[in-house]
């Protein structure tokens, strides 16, 4: 079993605080999403995994190591953090060719790589004649090469079509279900309510939360209801009197929170007012995420 | 899951081929030594014919100055820039497009893999440097045999180890300019300083303090022409001396590089 402990792990550019006293650890067999706004911390959290920036405090192991101190590395740690860190003149087979042999890893790796990701028809084509797309698959399949326990990825659907999207997310999925520890950062909390399985929110390089994916829709996706009846006016004020918050919603439809479904058609059925809808409502992930990271928006756009 | 390979770590050759790879697979890397080629040899067979005629025109006092092998072995000093671009390249076209950082994810032990780089080229300077000062040093004698003016031979005295030395140096100046490249992490800064190095001091010597006039006996480019010549010169009477004196200077950028590699971030 492949963990990634972070342990109290800090970085300071100058007299900034990329990432603050972070905390938290990456299990095995599911996939964590790394969530926060731009300039949250995410990319310099993994370079710090990756032993590419050093801390200014703290420590970060794989399965109980420092990564420089992994003995062949590309076999416990698959890395996607920037699809472009790629040389653009050097043909796609090449630039994994390269990386397979640093590691000591057979040929034959690199064009199951190739398959894996997709990428058989282009791979004798430079790099640099990629769409974004095909090189975030060159970088996935570049991860592959050792076929690691540990994935890192840093915002790998970021410029992708819908299909690409869909692709990644299911392939994380699926690495996930092979037994891998998978970190996937974004800052689109839709996305990462599709693909994670536990969520690490941060802001302003502070752990924000650490928690389920379930737990955490629980939590921040508090439910309201859709209401629709012929007789809006007479049922909001009863509606109000049990107890619940109503605001009109469209088509003179009633948004109904504080109050489940059940409730609410018990207390029509009482009043003997009839519902043509009665729709819960998942508050919007999203939202959820806004309220929670608002306090440590780095950049703030103008008026919002 | 299987794994791959036994725990034990890379042996370093394969660090070693993983850098040769990167270097065959560029398009740049063949046109350049074409270009070396090219501009080593065109410049030894062009200024073979000004040499033959100003040997005409000389004394007899002029003539005991008369030195073929270092005449030929002249492209050393352009020969130097273009070996200079190559070991730049090694370091810096990786900054430039991120490849370093996935270079060391793949290698994070930085030591071995700028040791690597740094084997690489030199491996790969040594190879084409010396073949460039053969190749410039028979088509020299070549041309000014035709041209009817004495000539030298391998087996002439100091003619082996000037062609050779040429050719040493040109793969020292390779490291020096991988080592610029990593201390400034940019191939136009780097390519600016080793210019400057390698160019601009040596023909602006006179301006500098008398102080420096003894280092400037170990500079690049000084050393490169002292070692080529082999007709004695009171000024370098041991010219391997002057060159293992810019080696130490070559090795001590080396040191700053390998500080440097290991401790910033990428
Ligand atoms: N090399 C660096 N030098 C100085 N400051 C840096 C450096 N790298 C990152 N920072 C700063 O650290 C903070 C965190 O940046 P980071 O790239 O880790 O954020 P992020 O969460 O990945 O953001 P995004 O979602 O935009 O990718 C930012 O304020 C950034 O400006
Ligand atoms: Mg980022």
């Amino acid at each position: 079993m492949t963990t990634i402990a972070i342990r109290g792990l800090t970085k300071r550019y100058g007299p900034e605080t990329a990432v603050d006293d972070l905390s938290f650890t990456v299990e095995p067999g599911q996939v964590t999403g790394f969530l926060g706004p731009n300039g949250a911390g995410k990319s310099t959290t993994m370079k710090m995994i990756l032993g590419l920036a050093a801390p200014t405090r703290g420590t970060v192991t794989i399965g109980g190591r420092r990564y420089a101190d992994l003995p062949v590395p590309l076999t416990e740690v698959g890395a996607l953090l920037d699809a472009g860190a790629v040389h653009g003149a050097r043909k796609a087979r090449d630039h994994l060719l390269a990386l397979a042999v640093s590691n000591g890893l057979p040929k034959r790796r690199v064009d199951e790589a190739l398959a894996r990701t997709g990428l058989e028809g282009v791979a004798d084509k430079r790099a640099g004649g990629f769409s974004l797309g095909m090189r975030q698959r060159l970088g996935i399949a570049a991860a592959l090469l050792g076929d690691p326990r540990v994935l890192i990825f840093d915002e790998p659907v970021n410029g992708l079509d819908p299909e690409g999207i869909r692709w990644v997310r299911d392939f994380m999925r699926s690495l996930a279900r092979e037994g891998r520890s998978v970190l996937v950062s974004s800052h689109l909390m839709n996305e990462m309510a599709l693909t994670a399985d536990h969520l690490v929110v941060i802001g302003k390089g502070r752990l924000i939360a650490d928690t389920g994916m379930g737990e955490f829709m629980r939590s921040n996706g508090k439910g309201t209801v859709l209401v629709r009846t012929a007789e809006p006016d007479a049922f909001a004020p009863l509606l109000t009197a049990a107890g619940a918050a109503v605001r009109e919603g469209v088509e003179s439809s009633l948004v109904v929170s504080g109050m489940d479904g059940g409730e609410i058609g018990k207390l029509a059925a009482y009043h003997g007012i009839a519902l043509s809808e009665l729709t819960p409502q998942q508050a919007s992930l999203e939202d959820a995420f806004m309220e929670l990271t608002q306090d440590s928006i780095e950049y703030q756009g103008a008026g919002a | 899951m299987t794994t791959l390979t036994d725990t034990a770590a890379v042996p370093f050759h394969r660090t070693l081929r993983a850098e040769w790879i990167k270097f065959r697979t560029l398009r740049s890397t063949w046109y350049t030594l074409a270009g070396l080629f090219v501009l080593g040899i065109g410049i030894a067979a062009l200024a073979m014919d000004p040499a033959a005629a100003s040997y005409r025109d000389a004394t007899a006092a002029e003539r005991l100055d008369w030195d073929p092998t270092a005449l030929s072995l002249r492209a050393f000093m352009l020969a130097q820039l273009v070996v200079g671009v190559l070991g730049i390249l090694v370091v810096t076209s990786e900054y430039a497009t991120g490849m370093m950082r996935t270079s060391l994810a793949a290698t994070p032990r930085r030591h071995r893999l700028l040791a690597a780089k740094a084997v690489l080229i030199a491996g790969v300077a040594l190879v084409v440097g010396q073949v460039l000062m053969f190749a410039a040093f028979f088509v020299g004698q070549a041309l000014l045999a035709s041209y009817d003016v004495p000539n030298a031979s391998l087996g002439d005295p100091g003619v082996l180890s000037a062609v050779a030395g040429s050719g040493l140096y040109l793969t020292a100046i390779a490291l020096l300019a991988a080592g610029l490249g990593v201390i400034l992490r940019a191939t136009a800064g780097a390519l600016a300083i080793l210019v400057a190095v390698i160019f601009l001091v040596p023909a602006f010597a006179e301006l500098f303090p008398s102080w420096t006039q003894g280092l400037l006996d170990y500079w690049p480019t000084v050393t490169g022409t002292a070692v080529t010549a082999t007709v004695a010169d009171p000024d370098f009477p041991h010219p391997w001396f002057n060159v293992g004196g810019m080696c130490l200077g070559i090795a001590a950028v080396l040191v700053a590089a390998f500080v440097l590699f290991r401790r910033r971030d990428v």
